[in-house]
């Protein structure tokens, strides 16, 4: 192979992405040698088995895939705002379209959610980590390095161009030679991995390591949220690891399943990809339910309104969303019978979900609402999520999706629910437990600002797309048509907006480092539940000793009797896991071997996965049993904290 | 949560050890679905041969046979190798633990010699959508046998160094888990996939 196949050549956006890539690295090689932080890199961060670190490289990996996204949408965005434009061809722009897809969902959406999740679902719950410290450290470099795979390949080979569904025969090898596509098929079978193990993570450590007394009706909503997606994850990803095994299968040692020739059958991959696939938009969609709760519950000052409704609907919701994957290809030809059963069973799911708004509303009800920036977004989110889920239940009518499917419409309803719901939950909640991770808030009169553009530039951009698709715009399509000229103007303009309140966001973290307040209490926001009741910052080990609880806002109950969760006549050693540098080395490894397949280097492959399994042999002899924190030092690190 | 553990079994007794298994439970439960995806997929593309030979033309009874009454004795024998582990007897464990890994060997054995055979007959993997299912189903449990007994080898170096202990019957408890999975896994190959693709 030569190396102007290696790398990719002729595109000037490219080129310019490679010279911003040699220039970010060599900085930051740069500033660690400098300030020699490489030690400090691997001992604090690279090696850690710490659920609040882990969370912490989580949500900024997720940052830094929207910023990647989002520029991947603004260019796509340029391109449709005139017609004729020549700003992206056609292949660079299903290239386009197909990481910006990837990416959102896979590498931001859920690692955002689940970096959430590992800070905050244990101290939600009263444990001192994650059921399984090592395990969760491997997810993440799983996740890290599926990204990183995936992401290289638009310098590197080239990216893949079928769409984030990867429909075939379009993605088999037939059609699609060339590394492209297995970079999609190993990217996300490598992080798939790590999702499935934090799936398996959560789901222990929530059944087994809750407080005393907290029963399972008496968890926040947030872990319950969590509870019912580790559910889904579990049941839903190995789908995919098997639809992605099989494509790479059949692109690799010529097997025969989607394929054309040899009776392959290409509509057995939608059948496969959306078995998964819509699992996995709950999967994105529940924890966000989840944060919205908290903040809702927090700033309204009131107990979550209806709680065990709340987390019924989500436990149907998790179940419906198994029965309902053939509302993504009603044209592909089921026939009547089918596609009405799968009708039926798409419009079922609006009923738990129109619950839940309705349990938000109760909430608000009557209520001193307090308007920080968290609630602003909860408080958007829901007139903007109700629009994206009425045009699900339109989708969702057979007959009438004849001429809705693959239009602007679908895009303008999963963009309603996915921004509207996903995107301003993360946000929300980065925003609501920010001081409980870093020790102060973020700057309030910036951060409505950042809102407000951002809300208003999500309604600027995708409210027209609806009408797009009712006057026939069909997505996917790289060059408009005079006709559809001012609507698609309008939205690239709202996709701006959007931009500008990103940067603002991301502005407003390293301002408010600078200027705000750091916090003293630990209990930034008058919290309802046990997140709040350790100090800030939090021990590494998080809580000293636990009460009993006793309610479902179990912080407020503590503050009523005057308990803390440190209780000196009740310490004991803790016992924590020690750190540990195999979870990074071992996926590093299998990233190497996903690079040699990803060019069918067979032999260099093998030798790598020869390391994984070496690397497995050595984690199987390791007697590392973790250390205990003496009750001295407990003392010491939670008087200094608290004060006393 | 852990009150009363001391009359349970080794393996349960610390709550660590309760975790790791509930947590292998789960993850049995994935691979449940796993598998269920290679069969339906199996199912779905069940006939689609083109020029290949069809299953009825190859399979054979009497390999399939010796097969399965490998796996499942080894399931047996692993039984008893819990057993042996119970009653705190490290070579019983050792011994059954070893006779089960020889079977699990002689299964892959065969295994092998049965794919070169159909390859030789003409039925490979890139032979028609059917094979390539059937490969990758058969396969992908040939897999994970061959990762169960390496793994499980790693287990008997352990035990002949340190006997049984809290930790190590924890994870022997937990291959034996794996290893029954597979065999279940096996007896729906069997009937799904020999028994059905002789007879239509
Ligand atoms: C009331 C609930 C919902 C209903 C009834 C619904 C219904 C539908 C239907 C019928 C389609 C397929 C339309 C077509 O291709 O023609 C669709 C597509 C989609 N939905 Fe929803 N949906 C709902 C909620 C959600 C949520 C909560 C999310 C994610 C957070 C979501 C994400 C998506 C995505 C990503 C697609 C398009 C995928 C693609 O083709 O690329 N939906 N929805
Ligand atoms: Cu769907």
């Amino acid at each position: 192979m030569n190396l102007d196949e290696f790398f990719v050549t002729g595109e000037p956006l490219i080129y310019a992405g490679m010279v911003s890539i040699v220039l970010v690295t060599s900085a930051m090689i740069f500033l660690l040698t400098y300030f020699k932080k490489w030690g400090w890199l691997w001992r604090e961060w690279l090696t850690t088995v710490d659920h609040k670190k882990i969370g912490v490289m989580y949500i900024l990996s997720a940052l830094a895939m929207l910023f990647r996204g989002g520029v991947d949408a603004l260019m796509m965005r340029v391109q449709l705002a005139f017609p004729d434009l020549n700003f992206l061809n056609a292949q660079h722009y299903n290239e386009i379209f197909t990481t910006h897809g990837t990416i959102m969902i896979i590498f931001m959406a859920m690692p955002f959610l689940i970096g959430l999740m590992n800070i905050i679902v244990p101290l939600q719950i009263g444990a001192r980590d994650f059921a399984f410290p090592f395990v969760n450290a491997l997810s993440f470099w799983s996740f890290f390095f599926g990204a990183l795979l995936f992401n290289i390949s638009f310098v590197i080979g080239g990216s893949p161009d079928a769409g984030w569904t990867s429909y075939t025969p379009l993605a088999g090898a037939a059609m699609n030679p060339g590394p492209g596509q297995n970079f999609y098929l190993l990217g996300l079978q490598l992080s798939g991995i790590g999702t499935l193990a934090t799936g398996i993570n959560l789901m222990v450590t929530i059944l087994k390591m809750r407080a005393p007394g907290m029963k399972l009706f008496k968890m926040p909503i947030f872990s319950w949220s969590t509870l019912v997606t580790s559910f889904i994850i579990i049941f839903a990803f190995p789908i995919l690891t098997v639809a992605l095994a099989l494509m790479t299968i059949d692109r690799i040692f010529g097997s025969q399943f989607f394929t054309l020739t040899g009776e392959g059958l290409p509509m057995m991959w939608a059948n496969l990809f959306w078995m998964w696939g819509h699992p996995e938009v709950y999967i994105v969609i529940l924890p966000a339910f989840g944060i919205f709760s908290e903040v809702i519950a927090t700033f309204a000052k009131k107990r979550i309104f209806g709680y065990h409704a709340m987390v019924w609907s989500m436990i149907l919701i998790a179940g419906l969303s198994f029965l309902v994957w053939v509302h993504h290809f009603f044209t592909m030809g089921a026939g009547a019978f089918v596609n009405s059963v799968f009708s039926v069973s798409t419009m079922l799911i609006a009923v738990p979900t129109g619950v839940k708004i309705f349990n938000w509303l109760g909430t608000l009800y009557k209520s001193k609402i307090q308007f920080t920036t968290p609630m602003m977004w909860a408080l958007a989110f829901i007139p903007s999520f109700v629009i994206g889920g009425v045009t699900g239940v339109m989708l969702g009518m057979a007959a009438a999706d004849y001429q809705f499917h693959n239009s602007y419409f679908l895009i303008a309803h999963f963009h309603y629910v996915l921004i509207a719901g996903t995107v301003f939950a993360c946000f929300a909640g980065l925003e609501y437990w920010y001081p409980k991770m870093f020790g102060h808030k973020l700057n309030e009169k910036l951060g409505k600002l950042s809102f407000w553009l951002f809300v208003i530039g999500f309604h600027v951009t995708f409210l027209p797309q609806y009408f797009l698709g009712l006057d026939g715009m069909p997505r996917r399509l790289f060059d408009t048509a005079p006709e559809w000229f001012t609507l698609n103007f309008i939205s690239t303009v709202g996709a701006f907006g959007m931009g500008a309140g990103f940067a603002l966001f991301v502005f407003n973290i390293y301002y408010s480092y600078r200027t705000s307040q750091r916090e003293t209490t630990g209990d930034s926001w008058d919290g309802r539940t046990l997140e709040w009741a350790t100090p800030t910052p939090i021990p590494h080990y998080n809580f000293a000793t636990l009460p009993t609880i006793r309610d479902i806002d179990a912080f407020v109950e503590m503050k009523k009797r005057n308990e803390t969760t440190y209780d000196e006549s009740k310490l004991k050693p803790i016992h924590m896991p020690n750190n540990s540098g195999q979870p990074f080395i071992m996926m590093a490894l299998l990233f190497m071997a996903s690079f040699a397949l990803v060019f069918e280097w067979i032999t260099l492959s093998v030798i790598f996965l020869v390391g994984v399994l070496i690397m497995m042999v050595i984690r199987s002899f390791d007697e590392d049993d973790g250390h205990h924190v003496e009750v001295e030092e407990i003392k010491e690190t939670e008087r200094s904290l608290r004060g006393l | 949560m852990s009150t009363n553990v001391n009359h349970a079994p080794l393996e349960y007794q610390t709550e660590h050890n309760q975790m790791s298994i509930l947590g292998f439970w789960i993850f049995l439960a994935a691979e449940v679905v796993l598998f269920s995806t290679l069969f339906a997929t199996y199912a779905v593309l069940f006939g689609r041969t083109a020029d290949a030979p069809t299953p009825s033309e190859l399979f054979e009874l009497d390999i399939v046979l010796v097969m399965t009454f490998l796996l499942l004795t080894s399931s047996f024998t692993c039984g008893i190798a819990i057993h042996q582990m119970r009653h705190g007897s490290n070579k019983g464990l050792i011994t059954w633990m070893i006779i089960t890994l020889a079977l699990g060997l002689g299964f892959l054995g065969f295994e092998v010699y049965e794919f070169i055979h159909y390859s030789h007959e003409g039925a490979t993997l890139p032979s028609s959508a059917y094979w390539s299912s059937f490969y990758v189903l058969a396969g992908t449990h040939g897999l994970h046998v061959t990762l169960g007994i390496g793994w499980a080898i790693l287990l008997l170096i352990q035990l002949f160094k340190k006997g049984i202990t809290k930790v190590t019957s924890r994870k022997v408890f937990i291959i034996s888990l794996y290893w029954h999975f597979l065999d279940v896994i096996w007896i729906f190959i069997f009937t799904s996939v020999y028994l059905i693709g002789m007879v239509v």
